[in-house]
């Protein structure tokens, strides 16, 4: 493997100046050392919250959750 | 219910005509045994306990993780899950191919299917990873020990590795069905490696009181010498929660995994792995995870806030001690007085009164937790 494969890859995404500009102002004392990484983490965190709101994908089927409730019953987990 | 991480709880077992199949022909698989470690790595990833691991990592996902403690799929994830293999072991099969790790006693454990076959640097894993490239640290040790190249791909289990613990070896799916059974919504966790004394209890208490249900969940598997072994851990836990526990508001679980002693990071991925099992809180509390003085005390505390997304929220504790003026287990956010009225439940204390054959403190650990310790003639790991 080359050393460009290995690197971790990054895309650019342009936001306007003032508005770059407003985030460095207000990543001063935050411990960020860029304004990448600011809004990696304020991305990541509005998409985290509009992904918690979703319901969950995983349903068990009833018959699979029936012998789950068995099994629970035989460990002495349930009653 | 909280979502498992990455949203889909992962199940890699394989429909039972397929895996029969598969053991049918199973000469003309190349084998390759796996040790103990690895054994419950590919049961954790095959149950869902890693999710949304479905293998070991690529190289992508290695390089992402380690640089970023994300997977190239944008879900956080804080060290390599990997899979080492010899420079020789690699001339017999390529990317592409198929193999099956086999466990101890020759059991087959999971067909791989191998996507990557890499190189990696050693001082960069431990020195990311661990934060330091001193072999006494035994992360640091297992990294140096591992073989020259990694092998990433799917897994698919085949058959399923004997638990140490039967009765209290529970999947994700089986803990969400218990949650759900006992109509617990908000369930916390808690993680551990020792015996409880009543600063763990506290916690764990304290955890309790904002939450449905408490689910207890102690480290299973390779641990340094010195630490408490696994049968004296459960032993003494369900003395503990026999008698002073509510029945209905707590799980006593294993989950099967070697400590890595990464500190931080570990607390990080203790934290995914319960959050699998359907917690939505842990308790992180000083020095978690940690081993000699590589980490400072509140370092697996700060690491959670680089995580805005990961789901399952830290309910962090610093010091806590019981205060003889308060004539309670305290913390430093709740009581005013100075240390020399507070027993701050050092480990070496109890460990020399265990070793001495004496109950510890009354005050520091339940004599019925003392009495299963007791009981051996060395609770600790040679």
């Amino acid at each position: 493997m080359n050393e460009d494969e290995r690197k971790v890859e990054y895309t650019t995404v342009s936001i306007p100046k003032p508005l770059a500009n407003k985030i460095k102002e207000r990543m001063k004392g935050t411990g960020f050392s860029s304004v990448s990484s600011y809004v990696t983490y304020v991305l990541r965190q509005l998409l985290s919250s509009i992904e918690s709101e979703e319901k969950s994908t995983q349903a068990f089927t009833k018959e699979e959750e029936e012998k789950v409730i068995q099994r629970l019953r035989d460990l002495g987990y349930i009653d | 219910m909280i979502q498992p991480h990455g949203k889909t709880l992962i199940n890699k077992e394989l429909p039972k005509m397929e895996k029969e199949n598969i053991l049918g022909e199973i000469e003309e698989y190349y084998r390759k045994s796996v040790n103990p470690q690895t054994t419950k790595v590919i049961k954790n990833i095959a149950f869902g306990v890693f999710s949304p691991l479905e293998g070991f990592m690529d190289s992508n996902n290695y390089q992402y993780v380690l640089k970023d403690m994300y997977l190239e799929n944008n879900v956080a994830w804080p060290f390599p899950i990997v899979l080492d293999a010899s420079e020789s072991e690699t001339q017999e099969f390529g990317v592409d191919d198929s193999i099956i790790l086999m466990g101890e006693r020759g059991l087959p454990l999971a067909i791989m299917n191998i996507n990557d076959i890499f190189d990696y640097e050693k001082k960069e894993f431990a020195q990311i990873v661990y934060g330091t490239l001193d072999r006494n640290h035994p992360g640091v040790e297992s990294v140096y020990n591992m073989k020259e190249k990694l092998i990433g791909g799917e897994i698919f289990l085949l058959n399923e590795p004997a638990p140490i613990f039967p009765k209290l070896d529970l999947k994700p799916m089986e803990t969400r069905v218990l949650f759900k059974q006992k109509k617990w919504d908000k369930v916390v966790a808690f993680q551990t490696r020792n015996p409880p004394h009543l600063g763990h209890e506290y916690i764990q208490k304290a955890g309790l009181t904002y939450v449905d249900g408490l689910f207890i969940n102690p480290v299973i598997g390779k641990k340094k010498v010195g630490d408490f072994k696994d049968e004296v851990i459960i032993e003494s836990y369900q003395a503990l929660i026999n008698e002073y526990f509510p029945k209905d508001r707590v799980v006593l679980s294993t989950f099967e995994t070697e400590m890595r002693y990464a500190g931080p990071k570990e607390a990080i991925f203790h934290a995914i792995a319960r959050k699998n099992y359907g917690c939505d809180h842990i308790i992180i509390g000083r020095d978690h995870a940690g081993v000699g003085d590589y980490y400072g005390p509140y370092d697996a505390h700060d690491i959670f806030d680089k995580f805005p997304d990961l789901g399952i929220e830290p309910i962090k504790f610093r010091s806590f001690s019981k205060c003889s003026k308060c004539n309670a287990v305290v913390n430093d956010k709740i009581c005013p007085h100075p240390p020399e009225m507070q027993n701050y439940f050092a480990g070496r204390d109890i460990r020399a009164a265990l070793l001495a054959g004496k109950h510890p403190d009354i005050e520091v650990m339940r004599p019925e937790v003392a009495e299963v310790i007791l009981r051996y003639e060395n609770p600790f790991v040679e």
